[in-house]
This record gives C-alpha cells, structure tokens and sequence, in this order.
C-alpha cells in the first residue's frame, strides 16, 4: 500500500479483498469508530474534566485532532495515537540507526525521528571494555570504532539541552555488520521486552528497532566482558597448538545458506509492511516457514501470490488467537 | 466566445455551479514521509512531504518553530505543447510560495522546533486550476505524513464569464481572460488563508463569486476527509491489536 503496486490478477485481487474484508470484521467492534482525521471534533464530557494529550488541540470549546489517528482515553486524558508518522522516541526503546557524522566527542545518527540522535563517545562501553576515562587519544580514535553509514543499535537515554541522546553501554548494542537494514513504518512495531531475536534454527540475528529500521544480520555470539577476558587466555593457548584463522578468514565470509536465510527474512519483513500488518518475530519465523513449507524461492516471496497468501494466513492466525 | 450555452451548459458539460471530479490517493511515493496524487477532472498533481527531519542548512533553523518549504514543478509533459521550463522560473517561484504560506498557517509548526518540513509538489497534467488541485494534494501528504495541523486547507477556483459564476475552471476558461479567483480555506473553524485574483470584478460579483468558491473548498473539503478517515481505518484494521 505504501507505494507499491501488486500486480494482481483477478483471483488474487478477489482473495486479497476478500482476506481484507475479514480482518475488518474482525477487528474489534468499539474501536472501529474511534478513527479520527485533522479537525475532527472528538467526543468528550467536559464535566468530567478533561486533560488534552498528543494529537489534540482545543478550539471554542472543544476537543479537536489535529493528527489523523486513533482516539485513546486512559481516565481523563484524551489522545490521538497516530499512525503513519515519524518515530517518537521514548527513554529505553532500542533503535537501530545510521551514523551520518563524526562529530567532537560524539556520532550523529539518523534514526527516522524529527532530529538527528547522539551518541556521546563517553556513553558507550569502548572495544576493549576497559572503563575508564575517554581521552584525546579516544577521540582521535573515533572513527576506528564507527564510520559514516555504519549501522549501529543503540538505547534511548533521553533528551537533554541539545537534542535526543543515545548510550550502548552492553556487548549487545554496537556496530551491525554482514546483513540487510530494513526501513518501515515505526507503527508496525509493537515495543515488548525483547527486540533482539536470534533465531536459531537460520543462524540469523532480528533487531526490531522501535524507529521502524530493522536489522537482520548474520548471528554474532555477545560476549559479556568478564568473559571476553578469560576466553581471551584460555583462546590464546589453544590458538598455538590448532590452527590459527586469521581475522579475515574468521569475519569476512558469511555462509550461502545463512545469507539466503537473511534475503527470506528480509522479504517477509517486506511483505508484511507492505501489506501494513504488524511486525513481530512470531509473524516473521511464520511466514518464512511458510515460503519454505510452499517450496517458494526468495524472489517468489516479493511476487503478487505470496502478498495474498501473507494475508490469507494472517486472517487465520487472527481467527484464532480470539478464539483462545 | 460563448462559454455558457443557453441550456446553461459549460464547454465541457457542466453546469455552472458544477465541480470537476475528484479523485485522490494516498500513499504514492514509497520513500516519502507523506504523499499523494490528487485529480480534479483532468488536472493531477502529485505531493510528496518530507519530514519533519533534521534542518539542512543550520543557519536557518528556528528555536521556536519549524522550517516550511516548498518546491512546485510542473512536469514537462503536463501541457499540450511539450516545453521545457527553467527551474524556477516567475510563475513556480509564485506558487510554490503561496502553497508553502498556505500549508504554514495550517501546520502546528511551534510543536516541531528546530525542524524542517519540505512540501514537493508536481502537476502532472494541467487542466487549469492547478494552484487548488497542488494545495489540496499538499494537504493530503502532510497529513499522511502525520504532521499536526489546525485544519485541513483545502482550495477552489472560480471565475466570472458570460455575466455567470464559474466554479473551478478548466484550462480553456482560465484562459478566456476573465477573472480567476482561487479561494483556501479553512473548513472547520470558517477562515479564508488564501484569495488571490487575476484580472477586474466590480464588488457585489466578487461576494457571490468568493462564495461560490467557499462552497467548492467546503465540497472538496468533505471529500478529502472521506478518503483520510478511510485510509486512517484501513490502516488500523490491518495493524490489529
């Protein structure tokens, strides 16, 4: 919908409509006239009290949207969640960003929000994990750690006086490497607990960043730092008795099969933003079993067929999750 | 030349008080934060929103507010006879500035500060007023875009030929040479953002002629949050919980 035009024959425009037709049925009955545009006046009481929130401004007297979006009530306050927009970061979401500047004693990143994001030098942990504090020569160093247009997943840690700051204090967040970024709407992705996927049985590693950017990339194990430096000497002396692999030979080549397993995942996450369905790892291993189970090939998962059959399947699976 | 017949008929069929048809679609342009094409008969302008996003150039960022801008082109094929117009030429320099002190009086920019919103817009097939059909499509993108506003601004032409009220033009009665008035506004609080007027028209025609273009704004309008209220919908369906 965004842009892309399935090229559907009848069959398929008839099934897709029809799969449509029943997720609107079956999305709950309340909430269906809850949808709002610019300048909609929203119901309120005004008895009651009432207190504005996002999305809403007040005119003569009433309550009106000023974003296209779902009306939200908890108790007294009223809200427009919107949509289509761009991503609002809120403290502790993990995000997936780009760098676009090495600045003094800090990265600039696009993370899709109004303003670029910060990443100070002094809030993420160094390579070598060693704590201490960050010196000239660090700064000079700089770009030994991320470049221009690396792709980094960092957290949110919150405004301060010049714009939107970001840490990665853990093995885990850092520089991406040897997969594909994917950029959709940040209102396909629900935040939850876990936004790192690893998923085994494909040897590939998820990121679901808030922001809508998607990494998903070849599995690296994360190591924790206490751990980094025993393996490190018990590595040392096993690497004189085998066979040492150079840096290059370990790091530079990724699998056929895992890069295959990362185009697949890829496509599905395509797919589904395409056809404006919520993202999540459930969905996504879903329907790359699918592709696998249907013997499609990766390019096949982009084609007209795939798109209805996405959509049949999540007809299903929303059958029955209000079943249960 | 007659431009309305004695069955009181226009050139292209219509009756005098008559609108072209509308079409429009929402979400065009795969890249762009915002985006639409909007038709009025056979004009059809495409709009696409960026942003709000980080200010290019630092020198004209603003604490308070944000950055509006916009760039109006008009495709090379869009006209009968093929030619090719210099960028930014007299006329689009024009309207791209009406169109971006159009969209700013409507957009909430003291909620965005220190950002920059730019509004693309391009005619695809002019068929006479193409400032209302761009005005229209702009309004369309931002608020796909999901950028706050006041109101949705929306944009109708009307002329004066054959001692009638004329609403929205096509391109042989815009360029008879009577006047062309192109009235925005804002529907919901009932304020008119834009009036511009090429050419003469005594005072009382004027009242009824603005009028008339009221009403067209206020018809397109309701059309525009049809289409938004049913996209918005869809949108959310297909999310689920």
């Amino acid at each position: 919908m965004r842009g892309v035009q399935i090229p559907l024959d009848n069959t398929q425009k008839l099934r897709l409509e029809r799969a449509l037709e029943r997720l609107e049925s079956l999305s709950s009955k309340a909430n269906s006239d809850a949808s709002v545009t610019v300048a909609d006046t929203i119901p309120v009481n005004l008895e009651d009290g009432v207190l504005k929130g996002h999305g809403t401004s007040e005119i003569e007297g009433s309550v009106v949207a000023t974003v296209c979006g779902v009306v939200e009530r908890v108790n007294k306050l009223v809200y427009v969640r919107a949509l289509r927009a761009r991503y609002k970061p809120e403290v502790g979401d993990i995000i997936v960003g780009r760098v676009i500047e090495v600045a003094p004693k800090r990265w600039r990143l696009e993370i899709n929000f109004s303003q670029d994001a910060v990443l100070m030098l002094s809030s993420m942990n160094l390579p070598d994990g060693i704590q201490r504090r960050r010196t000239a020569v660090d700064e000079l160093n700089m770009r030994s750690i991320f470049e221009e247009n690396d792709v980094i997943c960092a957290e949110v840690r919150g405004f301060q006086h010049d714009g939107l700051h970001l840490q990665a204090r853990s093995q885990k967040y850092g520089k991406l490497e040897r997969g594909q970024l994917l950029n959709i709407s940040p209102y396909l992705v629900k935040r939850r607990k876990q936004h790192f996927h690893h998923l085994d049985q494909y040897g590939i590693d998820l990121i679901l960043g808030c922001n809508g950017f998607i990494w998903i990339g070849e599995h690296v194990e994360a190591k924790d730092d206490m751990v980094v430096d025993q393996m490190d000497k018990s590595e040392q002396q096993s690497d004189e008795s085998g066979i040492p692999l150079t840096y290059e030979q370990e790091r530079g080549h990724t699998p056929l099969e895992t890069r295959k397993y990362i185009c697949r995942v890829a496509n599905a996450v395509r797919v589904l933003s395409t056809l404006g369905f919520m993202v999540s790892v459930e969905v996504i291993t879903e329907i790359v079993e699918m592709s696998i189970a249907l013997n499609h090939d990766i390019h096949e998962m982009l084609g007209p067929e795939f798109y209805v059959l996405v959509a049949e399947k999540e007809v299903q699976r929303r059958l029955s999750t209000k079943k249960r | 030349m007659e431009y309305v017949n004695p069955e009181g008929l226009r050139l292209d069929g219509r009756r005098p008080m008559e609108m072209r048809q509308l079409r429009a679609e929402i979400g065009v342009v795969s890249r762009a934060d915002g985006s639409a094409v909007f038709e009025m008969g056979n004009t059809k302008v495409i709009a696409a929103v960026y942003g709000p996003r980080e200010v290019q150039n630092k020198s004209q960022q603003m604490s308070d507010q944000a950055l509006v801008r916009c760039e109006y082109s008009m495709a090379n094929f869009s006209t009968g006879e093929r030619k090719r117009k210099p960028k930014g030429d007299r006329r689009s320099t024009e309207i791209s500035l009406v169109i971006r002190q159009t969209m700013e009086a409507c957009i909430l920019t003291d909620q965005m500060p220190r950002t920059q919103i730019d509004i693309f817009v391009q005619v695809l097939q002019a068929d006479g007023g193409t400032r209302s059909a761009c005005i229209n499509a702009a309004t369309l993108a931002l608020a796909d875009a999901g950028i706050p506003m006041r109101d949705l601004v929306t944009s109708c032409s009307a002329g004066y030929l054959n001692s009638t009220p004329l609403l929205d033009l096509n391109y042989v009665e815009d360029g008879a040479g009577g006047p062309d008035v192109t009235v925005g506004i804002l529907p919901k609080l009932d304020k008119v953002t834009l009036l511009q007027m090429d050419a003469k028209l005594p005072m009382d025609t004027l009242e009824s002629v603005m009028q008339l273009a009221a009403e067209g704004c206020k018809a397109v309008a309701n059309y525009i949050r049809e289409i938004l209220l049913e996209h918005t919908k869809q949108l959310e369906v297909r999310r689920g919980t």
